[in-house]
């Protein structure tokens, strides 16, 4: 065989493999199960784990009583809760507060240098009753604590 | 005027840093009473605090905080005489910064 034939066979081979991978492709879009499976990995409930996980990778966070976090019970204005965050934890390097059923859970990550005392106060909104959790980033590793607010609309309490 | 109100208070051997930062804070979810239109996303995206020209805290913030953001930290030391100097940028690209002499 020439060198153009050989050329040829290799150019209708991957004409050929091409046009398979298409059809291949297809088939795998239109398939029910994939479907499914983005679907409940689009629309999943969890939606706290997955901005961790985007926030801290897949560092280990520790549930910790060294973290205090002062926020009311309930709340009758959702559009603004006070919240204090302090801890007694050592070489505190960073506080994140997140709202968890808030569309986008994440409210505010503040880096401290060490002249800072490990303590935050903001003002949150949240849009229905929901956990509030705190990351607290030392140089130790990363430990959790959260808190539950009520949020009653039109300020009765039922 | 300046958005930032800054106010420190020394307190033994800690400064508490409080400030008040006017900004709508829209989330991009509200809509408009009148139009019905959506009202595009606006809030603070950076925070950052300087101490003596130190950056102190560098903070990353949502639309989740309040409209008109209130924040208080506490300072380890601080004299009296020490500058602060608060700045934010928002996601819209504006930004502001304010300085204050702790007392």
């Amino acid at each position: 065989m020439s060198k153009t034939d050989n050329r040829r066979a290799f150019i209708k081979k991957s004409v050929a493999f091409g046009s398979y991978s298409i059809i291949a492709g297809g088939g795998l879009l239109a398939s029910p199960d994939a479907n499914a499976e983005w679907l409940a990995e689009t629309t999943s409930t969890d939606i706290l784990q997955q901005a961790l996980k985007r926030l801290f990778k897949d560092q280990k966070i520790i549930e910790s009583d060294k973290i205090s976090i002062q926020i009311p019970k309930t709340a009758e204005n959702g559009s603004s809760v006070p919240i204090t965050v302090s801890s007694s934890l050592n070489n505190v390097e960073s506080i994140a507060i997140l709202v968890e059923k808030n569309p986008i859970p994440l409210a505010a990550k503040f880096e401290f240098s060490q002249d800072l005392e490990p303590f935050v106060s903001a003002r949150l909104k949240i849009a229905e009753s929901s956990a509030v959790a705190v990351i607290v980033e030392t140089n130790e590793g990363f430990f959790t604590a959260s808190e539950k607010v009520i949020v009653t609309p039109d300020g009765c309490e039922i | 005027m300046s958005s930032i109100k800054i106010r420190t208070k020394r307190m033994d051997g800690k400064t508490q840093i409080r400030m008040l930062i006017a900004h709508p804070m829209e989330h991009g979810r509200n809509r408009d009473k009148k139009t019905n239109a959506l009202v595009p996303a606006h809030f603070i995206q950076q925070l950052t605090v300087e101490h003596n020209k130190n950056v102190i805290i560098a903070g990353n913030t949502g639309a989740n905080i309040s409209k008109d953001p209130y924040f208080a930290f506490m300072l380890k030391g601080g004299n009296a005489g020490d500058k602060l100097t608060i700045s934010w940028v928002d996601n819209l690209g504006n930004q502001d910064s304010q300085d204050h002499i702790i007392n």
